[in-house]
């Protein structure tokens, strides 16, 4: 899963050549094989590396303030997101529903790395979510059809449809 | 800035550590654990940094990272994997340490759990062979993990193990001022006892094992039912079950007329009459037809009596409108729909006992005498109506052929219903300026002579036997709720007569030239429809004692189903059969969008049959999304991941390969099967599995019923996976034999799916019965009573010849029945639209027609001038979009090409094809 996000991440950020990636444990953490050092182990780890590769280092955050911001949520996907039970991935959801009524990208105003990454490891909860809870869940569910829009992003995921009208206005009689 | 911490919480420690060595300017507030910094967590998250520009941090690293990079030490790569490694491998690890060192008192444990992450550390630090984690001099990764690790590595009392690297960087980061200042502001001298508040408070650690335990499926089923635990009992009843093999049931082919029998369960089905001027669309199809025709189909299989009636309805505004537009007689334009309609209906299947229309002879008969009978009983008004007529036209206006200004918002278009601007309904005769919408002239104001249905007097009885049939029949949540609040409102006199042609004419002198309205006519049809099935009709019609009745429809329809209908029944006196199971379904929207036939949006029943698309898996995916209990949406998308993961990796599989060992390891004969304990547990699972599906089936929930069917494949496949009978079948007799049992017990299984897909897929279900040539007595053996899994396949019976039963739907081919039918999500190729787009289309579609190899060379080619066209831009510095949007054709004919070499660009399916 984690490599399949990474690739798609390198089509995105128009990355020429794909680097080629293992994995290692049972949690299946990704590898890039380095040709300059070490290996880079960790998917936050390897996605900064990619974005500063391809030169998009504004996906990092434009400020100090920014880039923490953007790397805390970059840690909440593989810390809280990833290996989520059906329980936490309900807080989750309701957290983010929150946070995203007044931020327009998870960093504030602009689109940044954590947006992806965060699209690409939700993708499976939104995937099951039912109309009414994507209804529920109001402000993730606009930031999540918003950033599958993002030309050149989705790649390996289907598209979800997010209804855009209503169904449950008030109640019918 | 202000930085919020507590004290006792093992988190606050780097952050103060990381503070002071950096020296940046910050307020620290000390807080309790419970205050909430942080309002959108749901648990209280310290420590915490408000931002001067306002945004907040709650995780302890960036904070950690945000002081160190203000005073100019950014993260490396090398550093960031260290961070990373910190939360998700040592963090979850060391606070289960902490939470059975410092909660369970279990300090023993703690060596165990730490072991794996101290090992990896001290190797790394060997390798890197350098004092800090990330070179010379401390940085943000030693200062975290330090903290991380200082709870346990600092305490004597631990046994931990020999980590000699990491113990030299440990004392060596522990002895710089700033960590130990920090220690002493958090834990206060007191060791692990002072992070006991803060640990009691924070929420348990998920299990390690379970972490790996995706929430994410696709199936709905799978995720939130426990798996069925079997007992001793369960398994040997099973094993008796199953050895009871084929009861000889009398095939029955049904006999027309169907009639009611005397002693047999009598099932009259409806589904609501489709209104005949409208291809009805998938939202239609699904509403009603064919949520009845699973029913019914389901019912015979029960043995129960069943009588499937429905047909058009074609009287009224609408189809003298049609009939206008295409300038035929109202008649002609409903011969030509109502044949439409008929062979939709017969492509998807539809196995109408009698499938009838309402413009006859019978309606007339019928609906003339329920109006007597209601004028006589008394239950029929006068009143006067004002009305727009136009006297060029010489007729009444119906709304919808009124134009005028809206009296509320002063459109000048609005519609003689409702103002599409404003949205209000209007009175017809409050139009400003009316125009009539034919001729265009000015209509004048006419009273006109009306009847009404006197509803409040039948209100008291209509509660009476609503009461009862709510309460002892299956009615759907939506039915009973719309038909309350219809009561609730208060019924008022409903107008039964129209000043139109097209229509069943009043017989009452007085009103002559005048029709009935459609909503009192169309469900009379249910009952002329059945008269012209069969002259003994009034023994379905008129006999609520041997009768049970079921209408299928949409919502919108309940009130004229729960209220109107049985009213005009009710004050007819004449015994008639009412209602007994509402079964209403909610909306099926299309895309992220309504269905529309004005703007071409959506799929629709004549077209259904041009996607290629069988005509079993549109009916298996629309009863998967069936809108029971809730709206639900068509999605192409969807679609096509049900079609590949759940029949073809899931059903398909599972029957396909029961069937291959058969014919490849047994030569074709069923082997035979010593049933172990592990065996009778499958049978007991499927066994419940079938309970399940008869008692949601008994009660209409068939999509909820659709989704045991497919567990139990799902079921077949793990213990065909487990017992691997393709390599046992290698081994010494008792592993041949072994394999034999398994082999036979899927085989059987096959032929029970077959049983139970039959009424929603049913020429799938009979091409299994055919490959397995299985007797046609196994389907009426398996549904009887609560459900019986019996062997019918016994050993020794010869099966015929298997072959795959469902084809992998292609991302490309539903991208571009996404496009034809108007869904409203453009592909993604289209943001970069340029003029050269056309090639890619038209080669797209040459490579559908053309053959495997052909298509793939073709593709080759396409890509060959694809990549020589964007070399070119690109050497001559063309604008940076013209060539992005060349290379995105490049990609996407990568893509094809891939897909018809048959590799797999894009698995649909993350559950992995099993063998």
């Amino acid at each position: 899963m984690a490599l399949r996000e990474l690739s798609s991440l390198e089509k995105y950020l128009g990355l020429k050549k794909p680097n080629k990636y293992s994995t290692q444990g049972d949690k299946k953490v990704p590898v890039l094989q380095n040709n300059q050092g070490p290996p880079l182990v960790g998917l936050i780890t390897i996605a900064c590396h990619l974005v500063k590769e391809a030169k998009r280092s504004d996906l990092l955050g434009e400020s100090a303030e920014s880039r923490a911001v953007v790397q805390q949520w970059l840690e909440y996907r593989v810390s809280r997101l990833d290996g989520c039970t059906k329980e936490d991935s309900k807080t989750i959801l309701k957290e983010l529903n929150i946070h995203l009524q007044d931020n327009v990208y998870l960093a504030g105003n602009h689109f940044t790395l954590a947006d992806t990454l965060m699209y690409y490891g939700i993708h499976p909860l939104i995937v099951d979510l039912t109309v009414q809870e994507k209804e529920q869940y109001l402000n993730v569910a606009r930031w999540f059809d918003h950033i599958q829009h993002v030309p050149r992003l989705r790649h390996h995921l289907l598209p979800v449809v997010v209804l855009r009208n209503r169904i449950y206005t008030g109640r019918h009689h | 800035m202000k930085l919020f911490v507590s004290e006792g919480n093992p988190h606050c420690l780097k952050v103060l550590a990381a503070l002071e060595l950096t020296a940046v300017k910050c307020d620290v507030q000390y807080v309790n654990h419970e205050d909430k910094v942080v309002q959108f967590l749901s648990h209280p998250a310290l420590p915490a940094v408000l931002l001067p520009n306002g945004q907040q941090l709650f995780s302890a690293n960036a904070i950690c990272r945000y002081l160190f990079e203000v005073s100019g030490q950014n993260c490396n790569d090398h550093c960031n994997q260290w961070l990373e490694w910190e939360v998700t491998v040592l963090q979850p690890a060391l606070l289960r340490a902490l939470r059975t060192a410092v909660l369970q008192g279990k300090g023993s444990d703690v060596s165990q759990i730490l072991q794996s992450p101290l090992n990896f550390l001290d190797q790394s630090l060997l390798k890197g062979s350098k004092p800090y984690l990330t070179g010379e001099a401390v940085s943000v990764a030693d200062v975290v993990l330090w903290a991380t690790l200082h709870p346990i590595l600092s305490d004597s009392s631990f046994t931990i193990g020999e980590h000699p690297s990491v113990k030299a960087w440990f004392d060596q980061v522990a002895a710089v001022h700033s960590c130990q200042s920090a220690v002493q502001k958090v834990l206060q001298g007191k060791g692990l006892q002072a992070m006991k508040s803060y640990m009691q408070r924070q929420p348990a650690p998920p299990n390690s094992q379970c972490r790996d335990a995706q929430p994410c499926n696709n199936n709905p089923a799978e995720s939130e039912e426990r798996q069925h635990s079997v007992s001793e009992e369960e398994c040997e009843e099973a094993a008796l079950t199953w050895s009871k093999g084929l009861s000889s049931c009398p095939a029955t082919d049904k006999q027309h007329p169907i009639l009611p029998q005397e002693g047999k369960r009598n099932v009259l089905v409806t589904s609501a009459l489709p209104y005949v001027n409208n291809v009805p669309h998938l939202g239609n199809i699904i509403g009603c037809v064919l949520s009845a025709d699973v029913f019914s189909r389901y019912g015979r299989l029960r043995g129960w009596n069943m009588l499937f009636v429905c047909g058009t309805d074609e009287y009224g505004t609408a189809t003298e409108n049609k009939a206008r537009e295409e300038g035929l007689t109202p008649q002609q334009i409903c011969d030509k729909y109502h044949a439409v309609h008929s062979s939709i209906y017969s492509w998807f299947q539809i196995d109408f006992d009698f499938f009838g229309r309402t413009t006859t002879e019978k309606q007339t008969e019928i609906a003339q005498n329920i109006f007597w009978r209601l004028h006589e009983h008394g239950y029929l008004v006068e009143d006067t109506v004002e009305q727009l007529r136009c006297e060029n036209c010489q007729r009444f206006l119906a709304d919808r052929f009124v134009e005028g200004t809206c009296p509320h918002c002063s459109y000048p278009e609005a519609r003689g219903d409702q103002c599409d601007k404003c949205g209000r309904l209007i009175n017809a005769v409050e139009l400003r300026d009316p125009q009539c919408k034919v001729c265009r002239q000015t209509p004048v104001i006419r009273s006109s002579k009306h009847l009404f249905l006197d509803l409040p007097k039948l209100e008291s009885q209509l509660e009476q036997w609503l009461e009862k049939s709510t309460s002892t029949g299956d009615w759907t949540t939506n039915a009973k709720q719309i038909t309350h609040s219809w009561i609730r409102d208060g019924l008022k006199p409903r107008c039964i007569t129209r000043d139109l042609h097209w229509g069943t004419p009043v017989p009452h002198p007085d009103f002559k030239e005048k029709v009935f309205y459609v909503w009192f006519d169309a469900p009379i049809g249910y009952l002329s429809i059945t008269a012209n099935y069969t002259n003994e009709w009034e023994k379905w019609w008129k006999n609520p004692q041997q009768v049970e009745l079921y209408n299928f429809m949409a919502k919108d329809n309940v009130p004229f189903h729960s209220v109107v209908f049985p009213c005009s029944l009710l004050g007819a006196q004449d015994n008639y059969t009412l209602v007994n199971h509402l079964v209403a379904t909610e909306y099926l929207n299309y895309e992220d969008t309504k269905f529309s036939k004005s703007r071409g949006i959506g799929v629709f029943g004549d077209m259904a049959k041009d996607t290629g698309i069988p005509s079993d898996v549109w009916r298996f995916y629309l009863l998967y999304v069936r809108p029971e209990g809730q709206d639900s949406a068509f999605s192409w998308a969807d679609m096509a991941m049900k079609n590949n993961s759940e029949l073809l990796n899931n059903l398909g599989n599972f029957i396909n390969r029961a069937g291959m060992f058969v014919t490849k390891f047994f030569e074709g004969c069923v082997p035979v099967m010593e049933l172990q304990r592990e065996d009778k547990e499958l049978l007991a699972v499927v066994g419940w599995e079938l309970q399940q599906y008869i008692q949601l089936m008994d009660k209409v929930k068939i999509r909820d019923a659709l989704k045991h069917i497919l567990n139990i494949s799902r079921h077949g496949n793990q213990y065909i996976q487990v017992n691997q009978p393709w390599k046992k079948i290698k081994g010494e007799e008792s592993e041949r034999l072994r394999a034999g049992t398994v082999t036979g017990v899927a085989v059987n299984i096959a032929c029970l799916l077959s049983v139970m897909l039959s009424p929603y897929m049913p020429l799938v279900s009979q091409t299994i019965r055919d490959q397995l040539n299985a007797p046609q007595s196994c389907i009426y053996t398996m549904l009887q009573g609560g459900g019986t899994f019996v062997c019918s396949l016994s050993a020794g019976h010869r099966i015929g010849t298997v072959s795959p039963l469902f084809q992998k739907l292609e991302a490309e081919q539903i991208e571009a029945l996404k496009k034809r039918f108007g869904g409203q999500q453009a592909p993604l190729q289209s943001t970069s639209s340029t003029p050269a787009a056309a090639p890619v289309a038209a080669i797209k579609v040459a490579a559908v027609e053309g053959g495997h190899s052909e298509k793939a060379e073709q593709l080759a080619k396409a890509l060959a001038e694809q990549g020589d066209k964007v070399r070119a831009l690109k050497a001559q510095k063309a604008e940076k979009d013209v060539i992005a949007a060349e290379v995105s054709k490049l990609l996407e004919l990568k893509t094809q090409l891939a897909v018809a070499e048959g590799k797999n660009p894009e698995p649909t399916s993350k559950k992995g094809k099993k063998k």
